[in-house]
């Protein structure tokens, strides 16, 4: 057994609006520079579509992520000879036009425009060639709630073994949010894709990083990620990626996009997994069983064999107390309404989502739709929301795991609805979906409060345990080229190193004495 | 000293310098400028036969070029490779991967000029070096009817020439009398061919140096802990 701490988040669906603000947020933050303006490490996309880039969930298409050959786990794009093959050029490499022409306005235009009859237009520019452009034909979001026809629409890989065209009348239509970022993942398939090393996965809380200095540009990580969360930076030639705030998150702070989600979807938190056993979780037999496999990757963080175990692995104590009191852990383990997007991509991704309710009040005014016995909750199969396509995006199609979930969540809600209106408890949906009293009203807390220090347990990383002087290292922890924060550089040099690994000498200098 | 003398018997020396010092120089200080320089994210029209076609051609000439002119004359023999037979390799493998580069290299510099995308994302040394090679390229090829008429001759002296001068430079004992016979068309293409090492640190090229050899080797996750700096 081998204990390794991982960052993870839980993205709460049912209370997503779908405002952007975390796209926004984030590309304020960590990508608003050329070359990399049309890569969105936080994206929010309107299901069903086929999101950004354009159908990144048909891996017959793009070939990213795992796949198991003759009884073994093989990178779905192939293994490495036949990568170094394909080098020269990577056939599964999605072109910018998959993402969008990233483009702004000729706002000076509308300043400096003649005097004429008609109000000046401000054109579309394209931030690659600097050109004016006829006509913007794709954007970040331009499925944005379900804009453009269905059948554009019902391309969406998620509509795999559904009645889909019953969803193109407006009757039946649903819809959801899916906010995306990178899944930092235990079995990343860009770390494994990349020819030279240059991405890496930290020991210390699993997030997944691109070295900006190791990078060559094979452009291997960008197909290889399923998720196409990897972007190629065009003007560094570089592989650019979420790097899940570190610098923040390493300070005891929420990502930035976490921080702000207006709607408190987000939890940030540490679980420890088993790092021996990812392997076998990953090489999973049959693709719906990997949610399974991956639950059980994660250990008990009270148990004192586990901690134990922990200490041991170089999992500081502080990180221990943070994995008890870790709300994915609650989410993801004991409550299972947390599941991984995609497990059938076999990365084991960290980033775990609780499906939406997607509840219609008016459908329940009329009564349309089939309810549980208080007469306004409504049962889960019978939800606008098909469970099908749920477990299509969540648990590689199996839908026990969800519509539990969906149960779990209804039968708390009824419950609290019983206090708060009914005024007495009813405990009887709790026990139909196999919960208790405790579980629902802590539920209730993590999920519909959503107190600031209930979403973000984020434990401060121990610098300490790197450098000889981490005082003096105070402030140039960052984002920078240099790739100061890791140990990654070479150590064999032409020239005298340019950066000491601490700032100041470790012995401080003696007090100046006494004037005389 | 005349031109001749400098360009044969200095020339390739200063190409040389700059070729290994200036890439250890790059490679120590601008790790971060040490990259392909991939365009094939803002076009990936005809990259898939263009790129290909380039990078073996051109990984070939090179091949080639190192067994025929840097390989011990002694070895060829010893492997039973006539002088003329040694030509004659040289001819053939020379048009077929010339070729292969020569239209694969003139998609990417087609496109590197009149693609938009290409060319707005493209900084003056990526045009000038595709330029550079398909000039070395073509002078290269243009070599070619001189080689086969002295083949026809039975005549592999200007070979032998191009080869022990070659021998000369890296044994440190330049002789550029031995390329007094030598066609201008030759040491034109020479000239061109020892340019491309001069100006190889301060180009794209680098990326030739960490070419991913390694990855068929290595473990597929990698994990970087924080802790081992603690050690020093």
């Amino acid at each position: 057994m081998k204990i390794r701490a991982q960052f993870a988040m839980v993205f709460n669906l049912d209370k997503c609006i779908g405002c952007h603000t975390c796209s926004v947020t984030c590309k304020n933050v960590w990508s608003n520079r050329k070359g990399i303006e049309y890569a969105w490490f936080n994206n929010v996309e309107s299901k069903p579509g086929i999101g950004y880039p354009k159908q990144w969930e048909n891996q017959e298409k793009w070939k990213g992520g795992w796949e198991k050959v003759n009884g073994k786990l093989e990178l779905k794009a192939g293994g490495r000879l036949k990568k170094i093959v394909q080098i020269f050029a990577n056939p599964n490499m999605p072109e910018i036009d998959d993402y969008y022409e990233p483009f702004t306005y000729d706002y000076a235009r509308l300043q400096n425009a003649p005097l004429s009859e008609a109000t000046p237009t401000a054109r579309p520019v394209s931030q690659i060639t600097g050109q004016k452009m006829d006509k913007i034909t794709w954007g970040p979001n331009w499925e944005d709630d379900l804009a453009g026809e269905f059948a554009a629409r019902s391309q969406d890989a998620n509509f795999a073994n559904m009645q889909k065209e019953m969803y193109k009348q407006f009757e039946n239509t649903f819809h959801l949010y899916l906010p995306r970022i990178c899944n930092h993942c235990i079995n990343p398939a860009c770390v494994a894709s990349c020819p030279s090393g240059a991405m890496y996965k930290r020991e210390e809380d699993g997030i997944v990083l691109a070295d900006q200095d190791r990078c060559r540009g094979w452009r291997m990580c960008i197909s290889g990620c399923p998720y196409k969360k990897v972007f190629f930076n065009w003007e560094s030639s570089k592989a650019e990626k979420c790097i899940g705030c570190y610098p923040r998150v390493e300070s005891g702070l929420p990502t930035v996009c976490s921080e702000s989600c207006v709607g408190r979807i987000r939890y940030n938190g540490i679980i420890l997994y088993d790092a021996d056993k990812l392997l076998d979780a990953a090489s999973t037999d049959n693709e719906q069983d990997l949610y399974k496999a991956h639950l059980d990757l994660f250990v008990d963080p009270y148990d004192p064999a586990i901690i134990a175990q922990a200490l041991k692995d170089g999992v500081p104590q502080t990180w221990i107390d943070a994995a008890q009191k870790s709300p994915i852990y609650k989410m993801a383990v004991e409550w299972k309404i947390a599941f991984p997007l995609h497990p059938e991509f076999r990365t084991l991704p960290m980033i775990w989502y609780v499906p939406p309710l997607s509840p219609v009040q008016s459908q329940i005014d009329q009564r349309k739709l089939p309810t549980e016995a208080d007469g306004v909750i409504p049962k889960a199969e019978a939800m606008r929301l098909p469970v099908q396509y749920l477990a299509n995006l969540l648990t590689a199609g199996k839908t026990e795991y969800i519509t539990g979930a969906l149960n779990r969540l209804l039968a708390m809600r009824s419950y609290m609805r019983s206090i708060h209106v009914e005024g007495k408890p009813d405990v009887g949906p709790l026990t139909r979906a196999g919960i208790d009293e405790n579980i629902a009203k802590e539920m209730y807390r993590y999920l519909a409060i959503a107190n600031y220090e209930d979403r973000f347990v984020v434990p401060t990383a121990h610098e300490e345990i790197r450098l000889d002087d981490y005082h003096a290292f105070q402030g140039q922890n960052g984002f920078t080229f240099g790739n100061d924060s890791s140990s990654g550089v070479t150590r064999n040099s032409l020239f005298p190193e340019r950066r000491k690994e601490s700032a100041e000498p470790r012995e401080p200098a003696p007090l100046a004495g006494p004037r005389e | 000293m005349n031109l001749q003398n400098f360009f044969f018997g200095v020339y390739p020396y200063i190409a040389l310098t700059v070729f290994i010092v200036g890439s250890w120089i790059r490679y120590d200080n601008e790790q971060y400028t040490w990259k392909t320089d991939s365009s094939l994210l803002l076009s990936k029209r005809y990259m898939w036969v263009a790129s290909n076609l380039f990078h073996v051609g051109i990984l070939a000439i090179f091949g080639g070029h190192f067994a025929g002119l840097v390989l011990p004359h002694a070895l060829w023999i010893a492997l039973g490779v006539s002088d003329l037979d040694h030509q004659w390799l040289a001819i053939v493998a020379g048009s077929v991967f010339g070729t292969m580069c020569l239209i694969g290299g003139s998609i990417l510099w087609l496109r590197r000029m009149f693609n938009a995308r290409v060319r707005a994302a493209s900084r003056t040394m990526d045009v000038f070096i595709i330029s550079w090679l398909m000039i070395t390229l073509l002078l290269g090829l243009s070599t070619l009817p001189t080689s086969i008429g002295h083949a026809n001759h039975g005549d592999p002296g200007v070979m032998l020439a191009l080869s022990g001068w070659v021998q000369s430079v890296l044994t440190l004992n330049p002789q550029p009398s031995l390329l007094d016979n030598v066609e201008p068309v030759f040491r034109l293409h020479m000239f061109f061919g020892m340019t491309v090492f001069l100006l190889f640190p301060f180009s794209r090229l680098v990326h030739i140096w960490t070419a991913p050899i390694s990855y068929l080797g290595r473990a597929y996750q990698i994990v970087r802990t924080k802790r081992q700096i603690k050690a020093a």
